[in-house]
């Protein structure tokens, strides 16, 4: 019914061409990924402008939260609680926890993800040290850590909590943790996947049972040890 | 009904571009390419995250926009105007290569870009952009559904999805900045008629 020029019927197929094409080159990019990101990272390793930081995979940090927002906590309001199954329950103020004996870490931070941050300070009182101050029960296997961001929860049995690499931590980057980095406060698990650190600290129980936190719920495995966890083979981090 | 093949389009004429099934075809498309567009700038660019937060919510948009994203085009091969568009889509002929020639050296003039319906640019993003999202709905899948695909693949995935992602919005911003300039060629994919002057400018071999 439409009358067209030969030409616009009987052409060379270039579409298919360029549509396939555009398939296979995807293919080639996925098998290829390994070598090529290899090979950006060093490249932005070495960029002095900091300009590829806003390109894929460009480094650094990124930003999540799964609650709507975030309230701002301050040196005046923060309290973390220490309750369950323990002989003395606490609320420290962001004084109690600074006065503190302090320890410093420097590990990659690897999230599940993919992104990896190198050699990135923490600071902190050892999650330990707030436990023995605290007398755990002798029923008492595990913890569950709440956020005061209202949503988000995690968890660590007994044995890992009281590692010397975990740490309820005030600085990053040897800076006192902003809020987009979950300050005044998060927890530090140096060891597993960055979801288990979680931001915005504010409660930790002491329960008989480890209850997955919010990740966990949702797929993410509770033991999230670097590179033996979540079907991932990254470099360890502990 | 049709003037002779030789003779130009009347002016003044509307002439008919686009069928309503098509024009919906357009118009689902490119809202649910919007919706993946502004779900990816929420996990993606820091700001927007730290506005925005609710991230597993705003994952669950992004991948059913994606996913459902196929489906206009899929329905639209059950109407005849729209397949009989994407044989002129895919078919090029010795104007189109002109066309090109005459991009590639910046030249304007319209006697210098010959195009039947659509013009080799338009070709060209049409054929890029059906395969650009289907590899993004692959490599998409691959990293929602990780226990389906080896788990080297996830990593791998991730990066061809999000370089491409890049790539998908310079060429998206640049469709969007062509039809911003062009009122008429809006006018034909909003009303499905054209008039005989834009036609015969943009489009002198188009026989409608």
């Amino acid at each position: 019914m439409n009358p067209e020029s030969p030409e616009e019927r009987n052409g060379t197929p270039v579409g298919r061409r360029v549509f396939l094409g555009t398939l296979g080159l995807g293919a080639l990019g996925v098998l290829t990924a390994p070598a090529l990101q290899r090979g950006l990272e060093s490249l932005a390793g070495k960029d002095p402008t900091g300009l590829s930081g806003l390109l894929p995979n460009g480094g650094g940090f990124r930003y999540y939260s799964v609650a709507a927002s975030v309230p701002d906590k301050n040196a005046t309001d923060y309290r973390l609680t220490i309750g369950g199954l323990v002989d003395h329950p606490r609320a420290y103020t962001l004084a109690d926890l600074r006065a503190l004996p302090q320890t410093r870490l420097v590990r990659d931070v690897q999230c599940v993800t993919g992104w990896r941050v190198p050699g990135t300070p923490f600071e902190g009182v050892r999650l330990a040290d707030l436990l023995d101050a605290a007398g755990v029960r002798p029923t008492a296997r595990a913890l569950r850590f709440t956020c005061f961001d209202g949503t988000y929860t995690e968890s660590l049995t007994l044995a890992q909590a009281r590692r010397p690499d975990v740490l309820v931590a005030l600085r990053m980057q040897d800076k006192d943790i902003g809020h987009d980095h979950g300050g005044p406060v998060r927890l530090y698990v140096a060891p597993m996947y960055f979801y288990k650190s979680a931001k915005w600290l504010s409660g930790i129980t002491v329960t008989d049972r480890v209850r997955p936190g919010y990740w966990e719920n949702l797929g993410y495995d509770v033991d999230a040890w670097v590179g033996r966890s979540n079907g991932r083979t990254d470099e360890p981090t502990g | 009904m049709n003037p002779p093949a030789d003779a130009p389009a009347r002016p003044s004429v509307r002439l008919p571009r686009f069928s309503r099934a098509e024009r919906w075809v357009h118009r689902t498309t490119a809202a649910l390419m919007g919706v993946c567009v502004l779900t990816a700038a929420v996990l993606y660019i820091p700001q927007l995250a730290v506005l925005v937060g609710r991230r597993e919510l705003v994952v669950r948009v992004h991948e059913c926009a994606g996913l459902a994203l196929p489906v206009p085009v899929l329905v639209g091969l059950a109407f005849r105007a729209f397949r009989a568009d994407l044989r002129l889509l895919n078919r090029f002929g010795p104007h189109d290569r002109l066309w090109l020639w005459a991009a590639a050296r910046r030249d304007r003039r319209h006697g210098a870009r010959p195009a039947g319906k659509f013009n080799a640019g338009q070709k060209i993003y049409a054929a890029w952009i059906a395969g650009a999202a289907l590899v993004m709905l692959g490599t998409g899948l691959a990293m929602w559904f990780t226990h389906l695909a080896p788990l080297v693949w996830r990593t791998a995935a991730t990066f061809v999805h999000d370089w491409l992602a890049l790539a998908i919005a310079v060429v998206l911003a640049g469709h969007i900045g062509m039809a911003l300039g062009d009122p008429e060629a809006r006018r034909g994919l909003r009303t499905g008629t054209v008039s005989g002057e834009w036609a015969k400018r943009e489009h002198p071999l188009w026989r409608p």
